[in-house]
């Protein structure tokens, strides 16, 4: 058994293809998108060696408009974490408490998550569209017709347009993860509080609250993490625009990239961008009260 | 249990308490149609007249079933070539990830050498590299290969396989030694142990991974759009988009092809809710 299980031959066939994938996909690139980012370089031309000055464009030149992007990505996770986070704790300590259709509900809340946010993005322009989409048309109908506005295409509200949608298609995923922390916990502690004489919202409170903490803290770092790295959706309903008003740093690091060929300069916000989700999660981890177990 | 129940919220009347549910309920069936009445929408208006949509009937029923949408979708859109493209890429990339990360994973768990806890931790630390970093270096790579499914299925592989370890390994971790140590005394060798004994055990911990990986390549844009722009080679998630531009002034068909693309999942969903939950909040766990 010993000289099976320390097979040397066996382990590299084991361990190596997939080692070679993932070296090769990710902590490669990862180390080039790093090197990238001390170059001027269009991708033609030969690059040039610039040190740091990639950096200190991204908060100098104001043309960039980075600083924007960044405070945009913290918007949305500021609305993350205190709109969409409190609406899923709420949904699932409901849910987890045990009221009727439980399962039903749970399956029907969770269903955004699993649509492609492409098919999401498409919907939620047609709901935004000016002319024929559903929310002007209510408005119109409700007799409101003086708030119906380009939603998308105007400066004033494209940003909360643009994060309406992705705080709605998230909510499931947050509900669930807590609904299952909050299933977890011993049905003895809940017995005892009951002989108490603990009513629901005391039980939710005082019992399920403080057992769901570490999972808590697991959503408000996905929430985060998640606003300071979105894409997709932007990309779909803006692609940053109008005039830059919903620009968030991975979209800017894509037009850098791939529309204005600026490779060295766009690494270097992909460089910000890992760094600045590290340091937050370091961050978070430390802000909330350490696991008691 | 009668007395625990007396004991708690009985406390409150009756008719209160009926109210209470009452209010809950309409709460919960408010939340369910929020998120639910965009999809429903689209199903609406995948079956509506351009006269419906632009202006006559926006929001409601559809008037008749305008199937019109669906077969002109199929007949000058591209939605049939996508979905088959999804699919490909989806089921490659799942075959690929699995098989790559249970081995890994049992080399890691199973065998006994100096490096293990390290490829563990350097797998770990995998998960933290968002697809953001690694886009342009990729695009450099692949280039030999771009407009390819090879494209797309290669980086797809490599960032599903952290998350597909980790969960693997967990459920390895946990197999029972002795099973391995009578296989071996039956003159079974260490390739025949992973065959026989160990992936058999670890099949629920692989429909998890399955679906994870199926819902990260089905629906990823970043590397869609960037890797593939011929037409033959789009998956469903830039398709779509580029219907958009086709169809601009036609949303029936739009709406076909948004309801065409969404069925794949929704399927799954239907069949296998739970596990999919499940798998979900499995797969947080280990992120």
């Amino acid at each position: 058994m010993e000289k099976l299980l320390r097979d040397k031959r066996a382990i590299v066939l084991f361990v190596l293809p997939g080692l070679l994938f993932f070296v090769v996909i990710i902590l490669v690139p990862l180390v080039q998108t790093g090197y990238y980012s001390l170059l001027s370089w269009d991708g033609i031309t030969a690059p040039s060696f610039i040190g740091l000055n990639n950096y200190a464009k991204l908060f100098t030149d104001s043309a960039t408009k980075f600083g924007a992007a960044i405070g945009h990505s913290l918007i949305l996770a500021g609305m993350s974490v205190f709109l969409q986070l409190p609406i899923a704790l709420v949904l699932a300590l409901v849910l987890a408490s045990g009221v009727r259709g439980e399962k039903f509900y749970r399956t029907v809340y969770f269903i955004p998550v699993i649509v492609s946010t492409v098919i999401i993005g498409q919907l939620w322009m047609k709901i935004y569209h000016p002319s024929y989409g559903m929310l002007n048309t209510l408005l119109r109908s409700t007799g409101l017709e003086n708030l119906a506005q380009p939603w998308l295409a105007q400066k004033e509200t494209a940003l909360a347009a643009t994060f309406i949608p992705m705080i709605w298609q998230y909510i499931g995923y947050h509900m669930l993860l807590l609904y299952t922390a909050a299933k977890s916990v011993s049905s003895d502690i809940y017995e005892a509080a009951r002989v108490d004489g603990a009513t629901d919202r005391q039980v939710a409170a005082y019992i399920t609250l403080p057992q769901i903490v570490p999972m808590l803290k697991t959503c408000v770092i996905f929430a985060v993490i998640g606003s300071l790295k979105s894409f997709d959706l932007i990309y779909i309903l803006t692609k940053g625009g109008p005039s830059q008003a919903t620009e968030v740093p991975a979209t800017l690091m894509y037009s850098n990239i791939f529309t204005k060929y600026a490779y060295g300069y766009g690494s270097a916000m992909a460089v910000f961008i890992i760094v600045e989700c590290l340091l937050l999660t370091v961050l978070i981890q430390r802000l909330f009260p350490s696991d008691p177990n | 249990m009668t007395t625990i129940k007396k004991l708690s919220k009985d406390s409150r009347p009756v008719k209160r308490r009926r109210l209470g549910t009452l209010l809950l309920e309409i709460f919960l069936s408010l939340v369910a149609l929020i998120q639910l009445f965009p999809l429903i929408w689209m199903l609406f208006f995948s079956l509506k007249t351009n006269e419906e949509l632009f202006g006559a009937n926006v929001v409601g029923l559809p008037w008749g079933l305008e199937w019109e949408n669906y077969s002109r979708v199929f007949a000058d859109g591209n939605i049939g070539r996508y979905l088959i493209n999804s699919t490909i890429i989806a089921l490659v990339t799942i075959l690929a990830t699995g098989f790559l990360s249970a081995m890994a994973a049992f080399a890691v768990t199973r065998m006994k050498w100096r490096l293990s806890k390290a490829v563990y931790v350097v797998f770990l630390m995998g998960m933290m590299v968002p697809v953001h970093a690694t886009l342009l270096p990729l695009f450099i790579t692949l280039k030999p290969v771009l407009n390819t499914y090879w494209a797309l299925i290669i980086p797809y592989i490599g960032f599903a396989l952290p998350l597909s370890f980790l969960v693997l390994s967990g459920y390895c971790s946990a197999i029972p030694r002795e099973l391995e140590e009578s296989a071996c005394l039956d003159g079974a060798n260490i390739y025949q142990i992973f065959g026989v004994i160990t992936v058999p055990l670890i099949r629920p911990a692989l429909a998890t991974v399955s679906i994870l990986t199926y819902l990260s390549s089905w629906n990823e844009l970043m590397f869609a759009i960037t890797f593939v722009n011929r037409e033959i080679y789009k998956t469903v998630p830039f398709g779509i988009m580029s219907m958009e531009g086709r169809y601009a002034t036609k949303w029936g068909p739009i709406g076909a092809g948004l309801v065409v693309a969404t069925i794949p999942t929704i399927i799954l969903y239907v069949m296998l809710s739970e596990q999919i939950q499940s798998s979900l909040a499995a797969g947080a766990l280990k992120g």
